[in-house]
């Protein structure tokens, strides 16, 4: 057990890059497919079921020691967006060098190294989250948590939303989190060629438009 | 798994004034201010002061756009290899204070790319006062206020005005024509910043900027001693 290094890792402070980016939720706003709680919700409840759960169980087999190189191969290959594989790679570099400052271990000096522009930033998150001495159920949460948080936070920005109903919102999904969560880190336990492969194709196709609006509040 | 073996990767330390080959890294420093300051024509005029003598490279912090890094493109201040944007998701001063892993990224990118530098000017976005810069991005930065933003700015203090290296009250030409008071804020800034240093520019005037260039070549001598 060690859930205060979990709370380190999963802190929305952890300073990894992630503030500047919605997890779609721009392009969604724009869209008008996001307008209130109820529609957050509902994004949310979709982004977790199939970004989430491919994320987690990418996090959750790095957690567990898989080979980082297969597993940037298995990302890229469930990542058919490449503003949204750019971003990946990008936060991931920025997670290598917040969790190289936090635990600093030869594992992910190594990671460093082996990918200097980054790799999927999942990948990151599991190897840092062995290196804090988590398991893949650990990585697996902080990621399906990061799936949601991030499009709250950003809704709460981008709607002047109310901050109480957009973290309701949360709470209300936790149950599912956790199934989520769990699905993931059995899948990684099973090995690299079990992981699952859900996507959400409006969520790539608006990570395509959202990437060339000229004027936006975040990175993607 | 490919990764098990121990070396010696580049340092994760952020503030480290060594490049992973050893070599010294370039001098950060840090514009900030509120909003319509003159900012980004400060570093556009230093640019243009430091350019002949010194390599130089800037990041910037745009809040929803590459406004700046563009205007910094459109006056030809520097070659556009030599601009980055940071996006900031809407809060300019987390990407320069909390969470510095972009900028960071920023300036090490352009040290590899167009290196070496002897200086990158990080500007942040126009925000409030109460915008610094995190030691581990900059190592020293300047805040940017100007006399028709208000000549009570200096005396509301604030961790901007209090504490940065260099504090820069610009845009003196227009004081007649605001009201401003130049003499109450050098006395209020005083109060503030003890003796910390205070210059006036106006930047329309032939070598406006002149007082921050100097300012800039004595922390480059001090970063080189």
């Amino acid at each position: 057990m060690r859930r205060s290094a979990l709370l380190v890792l999963a802190d929305g402070r952890f300073p990894a890059g992630g503030h500047a980016h919605s997890g779609g939720a721009e392009a969604a706003v724009k869209a008008g497919r996001i307008t209130d709680a109820a529609g957050l919700a509902a994004f949310c409840r979709g982004r977790l079921h199939t970004t989430g759960l491919t994320s987690a169980a990418l996090a959750a087999a790095a957690a567990l020691g898989h080979d980082p190189y297969e597993l940037d191969r298995a990302a890229d290959a469930r990542t058919p967006s490449l503003a949204l594989r750019s971003a990946a790679r990008k936060l991931g570099r920025q997670m290598t060098r917040a969790a190289r400052a936090t635990w600093p271990c030869a594992e992910l000096d190594a990671l460093a190294a082996a990918f200097p522009r980054g790799t999927h930033q999942p990948v990151v998150l599991g190897l840092a989250a062995r290196a804090a001495g988590l398991g893949p159920e650990d990585a697996a949460h902080c990621v399906v948590y990061e799936t949601v948080s991030g499009p709250a936070s950003a809704a709460v920005r981008l709607l002047s939303l109310d901050p109480f109903q957009a973290t309701a919102v949360l709470a209300r999904l936790a149950p599912e989190m956790d199934q989520v969560a769990e699905r993931a880190a059995a899948a990684a336990r099973q090995g690299i060629d079990h992981l699952p492969a859900a996507s959400a194709p409006l969520l790539d196709i608006a990570a395509e438009q959202h990437a060339a609006w000229p004027v936006r509040l975040f990175a993607s | 798994m490919h990764l098990d073996h121990s070396h010696d990767g580049p340092s994760a330390v952020s503030a480290d004034a060594h490049r992973p080959d050893g070599t010294r890294r370039a001098l950060r420093v840090g514009l900030g201010g509120p909003v319509g300051s003159g900012k980004t024509a400060t570093v556009a005029a230093l640019c243009r002061a430091l350019r002949d003598r010194l390599s130089i490279a800037v990041v910037t912090n745009d809040i929803y756009t590459r406004e700046d890094a563009e205007f910094l493109l459109r006056n030809a201040v520097l070659p556009p290899e030599r601009i980055q944007a940071v996006e900031t998701g809407a809060c300019p001063h987390t990407a320069i204070r909390d969470d510095i892993s972009a900028n960071l990224e920023a300036v090490e990118d352009l040290e590899d790319a167009v290196g070496p530098l002897d200086l990158i000017l990080v500007e942040s976005g126009g925000d409030n006062l109460t915008a610094t810069f995190s030691k581990g991005l900059v190592d020293a930065q300047i805040f940017v206020i100007d006399v028709a933003g208000g000549d009570d700015i200096p005396r509301k203090g604030g961790p901007g005005v209090t504490t940065a290296d260099l504090l820069v009250v610009n845009k003196t030409d227009l004081a007649p024509y605001v009201g401003s008071d130049l003499e109450r804020m050098a006395r209020d800034a005083k109060e503030q910043r003890g003796e910390l240093p205070v210059v006036f520019t106006s930047l329309t005037g032939q070598d406006g900027v002149a007082p921050v260039a100097d300012w800039i070549r004595a922390r480059l001598a001090d970063w080189a001693a």
